[in-house]
């Protein structure tokens, strides 16, 4: 009798692991959402957040300015951290462990998920020094090596053609878009599994935007993206996943041709159409 | 109709007054200036020579030079910038970036924009109990230094705080995004690019200390010193100090006034050099977030 029901439980959890195998033989997952919730002060920022993000995918999250979408991206990579009077219930799963875990160090995480900001944010250094800070402050000193880190870093984020004559000028001389691509060029210097994008084309003009967006596209694959925009063709152009966003939830997640083309919730397709945001 | 025509013509006349009236505020201040300079300058612009420069003091006041109070000044300032730049700079990154807002750290900055009120000469008493007596180092370079630097520290810490703030906060956001940890972004980052406020700030204290008398004179600075001051633990005295002595025995020599003249030129002219030097640093590293 015994034996009976300890291998039934067993047997569950075998077929459990098959099926949760083949799906991640499709896509596995990078971050899972449960019951997230986060308050600035009084504020109920984020509500019962469930999302899950999937390995090497574009997921785009958008929805209307103050809807908690960049909250949210940067509650994945704790910078959340560093706002004073944040709170937080239920959890983040990245690779399966709790972020919010006390033993999971923030400085590890970030150098796993990468971030790149709304405004391009080059330090006032040269460009080759730009790029060699990550690498830097991890402790790589030995000059061969952060030269090859730089040179592979500016190859991946496609600008070296347009820096390598240049590497030691100061990266403000560059223009907005080639800042943003250096500073895309600099999270990878990191080697990051993750990139977290907040709006990173908003303070670009028509055609740098295009140039990110294409970089964007080489990128996925080998990166898994997470990309805050208010550009809907934007999300539409790039990403595999979207998740729409008002006041602080997920209103809807999925692949990003049903969004676009078959939104089930009437918020979402009213947002979409521009009727409000 | 003649009722607004006669107001007019008193909105008219009021509006002259008031520009006279600033133009006579501001007069004043440059007028005086314009006369002290040329007080200073009729008296003592002829006693400059290197002699002067080079000599050490002396009761004739065809030998007296005053090499000893340069080098008391330098002394003296060798001890303040350290002192201060250390204390000072930490104090505002702890306040700026490690303290969390709230009662205890409002308390501590207003204490700080107070201290900066104090007059200097409670500062000497201070140092006087604390360091000449308490410490028992006596009145050498190394106590006034510490005296002078408790007095720059609160005007040090605030212009230090100030710089810490303009550091563009998405600077330091793009650091901690790569994975880097409070220290490494505050030393690459946010010091980097504060150093030249910070330093500008501590030029103009440095200046305020330069020029300060009282504190020094409380801590029983000798009013006579022939000996030239080779380290921190000698005796010294500074040329503020000079020039008040001197001064107050014109009244018997009548050529100290005169050598307290030459001696308020030497004096300009370092506290001038070193305004022009904090402006230089700002003007040159000013556009560099553009």
């Amino acid at each position: 009798m015994n034996t009976v029901t300890i291998e039934r439980p067993k047997d569950n959890q075998g077929s459990n692991v098959k099926l949760l195998k083949s799906v991640e033989a499709k896509s596995k997952t990078i971050f899972e959402a449960q019951n997230f919730n986060l308050w600035y002060g009084d504020t109920h920022a984020l509500k019962n957040i469930n999302l899950t993000f999937h390995e090497k995918e574009v997921t785009a999250i958008i929805g209307p300015s103050g809807c908690g979408k960049s909250t949210y991206l940067k509650a994945l990579n704790r910078m959340v951290d560093l706002i004073p009077n944040v709170r937080i219930t239920g959890k983040i799963l990245y690779d399966n462990k709790s972020l919010y875990d006390p033993s999971l160090r923030a400085e590890k995480l970030r150098t796993q998920v990468g971030m790149v900001f709304q405004k391009p944010n080059p330090f006032p250094k040269s460009i080759y020094e730009n790029i060699a800070y990550g690498p830097k402050i991890h402790g790589i000193k030995n000059k061969m090596i952060l030269d090859e880190i730089v040179e592979t870093s500016l190859r991946n984020a496609y600008i070296w053609d347009e820096v390598k004559d240049r590497l030691h000028e100061s990266a403000y001389r560059l223009s907005g878009g080639q800042q943003q691509r250096l500073c895309i060029a600099r999270c990878l210097a990191i080697e990051p599994e993750v990139i977290l994008m907040d709006e990173p084309t908003s303070a670009l003009d028509p055609k740098s935007t295009l140039k990110v967006e294409e970089l964007i596209r080489e990128l996925k694959g080998k990166y898994t993206i997470a990309i805050v925009t208010h550009n809907m063709q934007q999300a539409a152009r790039i990403s595999d996943r979207t998740a729409f966003f008002l006041d602080g939830e997920v209103v809807e997640f999925a692949e990003t041709n049903d969004i676009f083309n078959r939104p089930s919730d009437r918020r979402t397709e009213a947002y979409i159409n521009g009727l409000f945001g | 109709m003649k009722h607004i025509e006669k107001r007019m013509n008193i909105r008219i006349v009021l509006n002259k007054i008031a520009k006279i009236v600033f133009l006579l505020a501001t007069s004043f201040g440059i007028v005086v200036l314009g006369v002290l300079l040329y007080k200073v300058f009729s008296d003592g612009l002829s006693w400059i020579n290197t002699g002067f420069l080079t000599n050490k003091l002396s009761t004739s006041p065809e030998k007296a030079g005053i090499l000893g109070p340069i080098l008391g000044t330098v002394w003296l300032m060798l001890v303040v910038a350290p002192v201060t730049m250390i204390i000072g700079v930490g104090t505002a990154i702890y306040l700026e970036l490690y303290t969390k807002k709230g009662i205890i750290r409002s308390l501590i900055q207003t204490n700080i924009a107070n201290l900066a009120g104090v007059p200097s000469i409670v500062y000497g008493i201070l140092g006087m109990t604390v360091f000449v007596r308490g410490l028992q180092l006596g009145n050498i370079v190394l106590a006034g230094g510490l005296t002078m630097a408790l007095l720059i520290l609160p005007i040090s810490i605030v212009a230090s705080q100030e710089a810490i703030r303009a550091v563009p906060p998405h600077l330091s956001e793009a650091s901690f995004g790569m994975g880097a940890t409070k220290w490494q972004t505050i030393r690459n980052v946010i010091l980097p690019s504060a150093l030249p406020s910070i330093l500008t700030g501590a030029i103009l204290s440095l200046s305020r200390a330069i020029g300060e008398t009282a504190p020094l004179i409380v801590i029983g600075i000798p009013a006579f010193l022939i000996s030239l001051p080779s380290s921190i633990f000698d005796k010294f005295t500074v040329l503020p100090v000079q020039i008040y002595y001197w001064t107050l025995d014109s009244t018997m020599v009548r050529e100290y006034a005169n050598l307290a003249a030459a001696t308020i030129i030497v004096l300009l002219v370092l506290l001038l050099g070193l305004n022009l030097t904090a402006i230089l640093i700002r003007n040159k590293f000013q556009k560099t977030y553009q």
